[in-house]
């Protein structure tokens, strides 16, 4: 039993720091369509920007503030600069310009910051808690109680808020949106803007477990797309399940089965939900205008 | 269709690029830039397949680089472990490839957009982990050797070789490619691409003519990673990686979706500009990256169609 | 029609593209170093670049080799071996180097020996793996330790504590994978028994499963991990999360402080095979590789601001290894340089002390490992080893 915990324990830190990366896609995808696959690269700014500054003397909570800050700028820079002068074109051309970005963003970071990983200290000590047999780290319930912050305040911005339901708007149609006065260009720069900022703190919060370095975004954003897809890319609540179940998945894959195929294991599991539900868990079906 | 429709539409590109395969190596110094142009024309050869698939039917892949992996390991287990000659393999390899897209096609191309584009990226990720894993096949992380070509007895050996065979068969894929976008079923792809629902209407069997075309840009993409590993001796597992399968969809989208052509200049330009770029040296990621976004930016068509109709613009002056 | 003006883009864009031109020829002697400087594996290339970069500057300095100056070409690969390959025919057929240091990772060395091999350049190679050296090919040599050599370390030092039954937990990359074949091999005639193995991928982020698999395995006295990177690190945190007690045994691929920093207090007790260069201010001043790992500490250390690691130790050593076989030669032809290398005798460099011979392309033996032993926050040197 204690094992099976344990297991647990650990699918579910793995699965918090999947679902906080895969909330960063589901922002920019329900202002504009758009998958971002730069959205690594904002967790790994978020990190390393808050290590830099913290070596460089800057007491933690500024250099993590100024980390965040960064990122969000970065995260309009994306948008001003290389998806609003592309506009028109095709959804796969957006793609590529985010990966185009995701590629720029990291080679910059090799040269501003070093091929080196980084750690950061953990928020409550990095002593274990020990529960039923099992150890969890404390940091691992800092980056779920994260997820679920962030999922809770963005429930609330789309229901509750004027500025919210613009973006809603804007996803569902943008010319109506701008018809009826949305000021759409500010609403996907506002998007991109939260996104970062949301990858900016996800990279704070795991880099105490995972740790940090240059080119952590690659394997993060393939992991919380995936989550994304799975949850039912748009819904947060989705991002998170998604990443909460990959995240088990892979863990007991681990524990009871093999090791080396714990990855595979999660795709497998996707490919056969998708299949079964074509707009992943909590996705809501489009509907197809001819 | 009449000879002359014939002729401009099919022969004459396909001599047009037969005559830039015959011609390029004159300006070739050193048996570095054979090593290039022959990198360039196997991944050009992968890079038609998929343009099929993504440009003309317009299904989005993000693993096809596992179809890679699949090719270039069949001509590395096969003589290895199988004894089989490489030739065999190679074939072997491509109708393995196509099975497999068989089998995983079906179910997977149902779904639509980015649900379609995870879908592909877990099936290459899967394809790369079970020949990272699986080492008494395969040779592990570190891969395995493999060994040489042998046709009518003489050894397939050094870059020019291989830049010939490479280019004489993208040539042959290239004519191929533009056979199959003339013909009915070239048509009903674009029909689906426009409008999934008015083809339907029209009586195409969507399902089974889009699970066509992935079977053909799998064996494409296979023949090109068999020549890929036979050309460099060793395969390791990271040519079915997921970074490969992104190059092979950079390849597509800069030369331009839909052109036969840009499948040529989109695999020409991500071969030549890292080797361009060395000078830079630690900022050749960056300008990478950048080259990359102004491109899309500024040539969003990719850069056959952009040029196109830049020339035909400037033309009407 | 179309397919003319599709052609006549092409032709203009195939104008319009300009592949760099080739350096002109001078009278320096040209090495060529092929480096994974980003990527999966730019962990070992950064520092070997680096050390490189930083010693062909001061031999340069000090009038160069043979009265002639250096000139570095220095080439990312980023870990993919398909890279490697042609940047090795780059080399040769473009820059006309004179012999070559590099191949940060084993795939990347194995995929570019035929090159060199074909080409008659020598090639010292940076990568772990045993293959290199096994079989003894003419003009390729290493200066790194072999992952069998850690193994045998580890497990002697293993047989000394009376540890028989191990477990082992690999990274699913080259190297772990690599070292924990060669460990696999060796084990029966050191008279270790393997009761389980687990791995994990590179860049994961928890290994808990894994471990607490390994802890509920009967008659596990120690545990092994063969890894590079960040995985080890993450490893020992959660061996120590999980409260695990047994003796617990890193790689040589963690030689370097930052494994320490990133894997906290939780290193505590850890011990792993090192050269001497991570001990340098803490070996004895009789001990003949003081002078050369403590100048080598210092120089790095104060050149980059970086600790030192093993890898940028190795790349060191590779060319200190060229640039002496070269003076030996009294030229730079490829061929006496490659024999004067094969007859390195008595060099003390940062890995060891190096004596080659016609079949042995790589001139160290066990003693050129240390066992050390992390206390305190640093390291110390298990005594006798």
């Amino acid at each position: 039993m204690a094992e099976l915990l344990q297991f647990a324990f650990s699918g579910l830190t793995v699965g918090a720091i999947y679902a906080l990366v895969a909330l960063g896609f589901t922002l920019i995808h329900n202002a504009s369509d758009i998958i971002n696959f730069a959205q690594g690269e904002f967790v790994m700014l978020g990190g390393m920007t808050t290590v830099f500054m913290a070596t460089a003397g800057i007491p933690l909570p500024l250099a993590m503030l100024i980390a965040i800050v960064v990122t969000t700028g970065v995260g309009l820079a994306l948008h001003r600069f290389a998806i609003e002068p592309a506009r028109g074109a095709s959804p796969v051309a957006l793609i590529m310009i985010t990966i185009g970005a995701s590629v720029f963003l990291r080679g910059v970071a090799q040269i501003v910051f070093d091929k080196r990983f980084h750690s950061l200290p953990p928020l409550f000590g990095a002593d274990p808690i020990q529960f039923g047999g099992a150890a969890i780290l404390p940091q691992s319930l800092v980056v779920l109680a994260g997820a679920a912050v962030i999922v809770a305040l963005l429930w609330l911005f789309v229901e509750r808020t004027l500025l919210g339901k613009a973006v809603i708007a804007t996803a569902a149609n943008r010319l109506a949106a701008r018809l009826i006065g949305v000021d759409t260009r500010r609403i996907v720069d506002f998007s991109f803007a939260v996104s970062a900022a949301i990858g900016a703190i996800a990279g704070i919060l795991i880099t105490p477990i995972a740790l940090t370095s240059y080119d952590v975004g690659t394997l993060l954003a393939l992991k919380g797309f995936a989550a994304a897809m799975l949850g039912g890319i748009g819904s947060p609540l989705g991002a998170v399940v998604g990443g909460l179940l990959i995240g088990m998945i892979e863990a007991l894959c681990a524990g009871y089965v093999s090791s080396s195929y714990k990855d595979a294991a999660a795709f497998l599991i996707i490919l056969v939900v998708l299949i079964a539900m074509p707009q992943g868990l909590f996705g809501r079906v489009k509907v197809e205008r001819v | 269709m009449n000879l002359r429709a014939l002729i401009e539409t099919r022969l004459l590109p396909a001599i047009l690029v037969a005559a830039i395969v015959i011609i390029l190596p004159m300006f070739f110094p050193s048996g570095y830039y054979y090593r290039i142009g022959a990198l360039v024309f196997i991944f050009a050869l992968a890079v038609v397949g998929l343009n099929l698939l993504m440009g003309f039917a317009g299904q989005v892949s993000l693993g096809h680089a596992g179809f890679l992996g699949i090719g270039a390991y069949s001509v590395a287990i096969g003589p290895t472990h199988f004894g089989a000659p490489s030739w065999l393999c190679l074939f072997a390899g491509a109708i393995l490839s196509g099975a497999v897209a068989f089998a995983v096609g079906r179910p997977i191309l149902k779904l639509k957009g980015h649900y379609l584009a995870i879908a592909t990226l877990g099936f290459g990720l899967l394809i790369a982990i079970v020949l990272n894993n699986e080492a008494a096949w395969t040779g592990g992380p570190d891969g395995m050797n493999v060994p040489a070509l042998t046709l009518f007895g003489w050894r397939v050996h050094g870059s020019d070789a291989w830049y010939w065979i490479a280019g004489a068969t993208f040539v042959g894929g290239f004519l191929l490619a533009l056979n199959l976008m003339e013909s009915p079923t070239g048509r009903a792809l674009q029909a689906i691409h426009d409008s999934e629902i008015a083809a339907r209407v029209l009586g195409i069997d969507v399902a089974r003519k889009k699970l066509t075309v992935f079977i053909i840009s799998a064996m494409y993409a296979s023949v090109a990673g068999s020549f890929l590993a036979l050309f460099n001796g060793l395969v390791t597992p990271d040519v079915a990686g997921f970074l490969g399968s992104i190059e092979l969809v950079a390849m597509v989208v800069l030369g331009g979706m839909g052109s036969i052509f840009g499948s040529l200049v989109g695999a020409a330009v991500l071969v030549v500009l890292p080797q361009v770029l060395t000078i830079f040296q630690e900022y050749e990621q960056a300008l990478l990256g950048l080259i990359v976004m102004i491109f899309m930016i500024f040539l969003r068509q990719g850069i056959v169609p952009s040029v196109t109709a830049a020339l035909a613009g400037w033309r009407k002056c | 029609m179309r397919a003319v003006q599709h052609f006549t883009a092409t032709a203009v864009i195939g104008l319009c593209a300009v592949l760099g031109a080739a350096l002109p020829a001078s009278a320096q002697i040209k090495i060529g170093a092929v480096l994974s400087v980003t990527g999966p594996a730019s962990f070992l290339g950064d520092p070997e670049k680096k050390t490189l970069e930083i010693y062909v500057d001061e031999i340069n300095a000090k009038g160069g080799v043979n009265g002639q100056k250096l000139q570095l070409i220095v080439y990312d690969d980023a870990g993919n071996p398909n890279n490697a390959r042609t940047f090795a025919t780059r080399l040769v057929e473009e820059d006309k180097i004179d012999a070559m240091v590099g191949g940060s990772t084993t795939g990347a060395t194995l995929a570019m020996i035929p090159v060199f091999e074909d080409a008659k350049i020598p090639f010292i190679s940076l990568a772990g793996a045993i293959q290199i050296i096994e079989p003894v090919r003419k003009w390729v040599f290493k200066t790194p330790h072999t992952d069998k050599m850690a193994c045998e370390k580890i497990f002697a030092d293993l047989k000394q504590r009376n540890l028989t039954t191990i477990a082992m937990i690999s990274g699913m990359d080259a190297f772990g994978k690599s070292m924990r074949d060669q460990c696999v091999a060796v084990a029966p005639k050191a008279g270790i028994k393997i009761a389980t193995e687990e791995s994990y991928g590179p860049r994961d982020s928890d290994m808990t499963p894994q471990l607490t698999k390994i802890r509920n395995t009967a008659g596990v006295q120690a545990v092994v991990n063969p890894g590079f990177g960040q995985g080890p690190a993450i490893v020992t945190r959660n061996y120590s999360q999980l409260g695990i007690k047994l003796p617990f045994y890193q790689s040589h691929g963690v030689c370097s402080k930052e494994f320490i920093k990133l894997a906290g207090p939780a290193a505590e007790g850890v011990r792993l095979p090192c050269a001497a260069l991570l001990i340098a201010d803490k070996l004895p001043a009789s001990d003949p590789q003081k002078p050369v790992v403590v100048n080598y500490t210092h120089t790095y250390q104060q050149k980059t601001g970086q600790a030192v690691s093993t890898f940028g130790g190795h790349a060191y050593d590779g060319l200190m290894i060229l640039v002496q076989a070269m003076q030996r030669a009294k030229s730079a032809d490829k061929a006496k340089v490659r024999d004067e290398i094969e007859k390195t005798k008595g060099y003390i460099g940062t890995g060891g002390i190096v004596n080659m011979s016609p079949t042995d392309h790589l001139g160290l033996n066990l003693s050129a490992f240390h066992m050390l032993e992390i206390k305190g926050g640093d390291w110390t040197l298990v005594p006798g080893t």
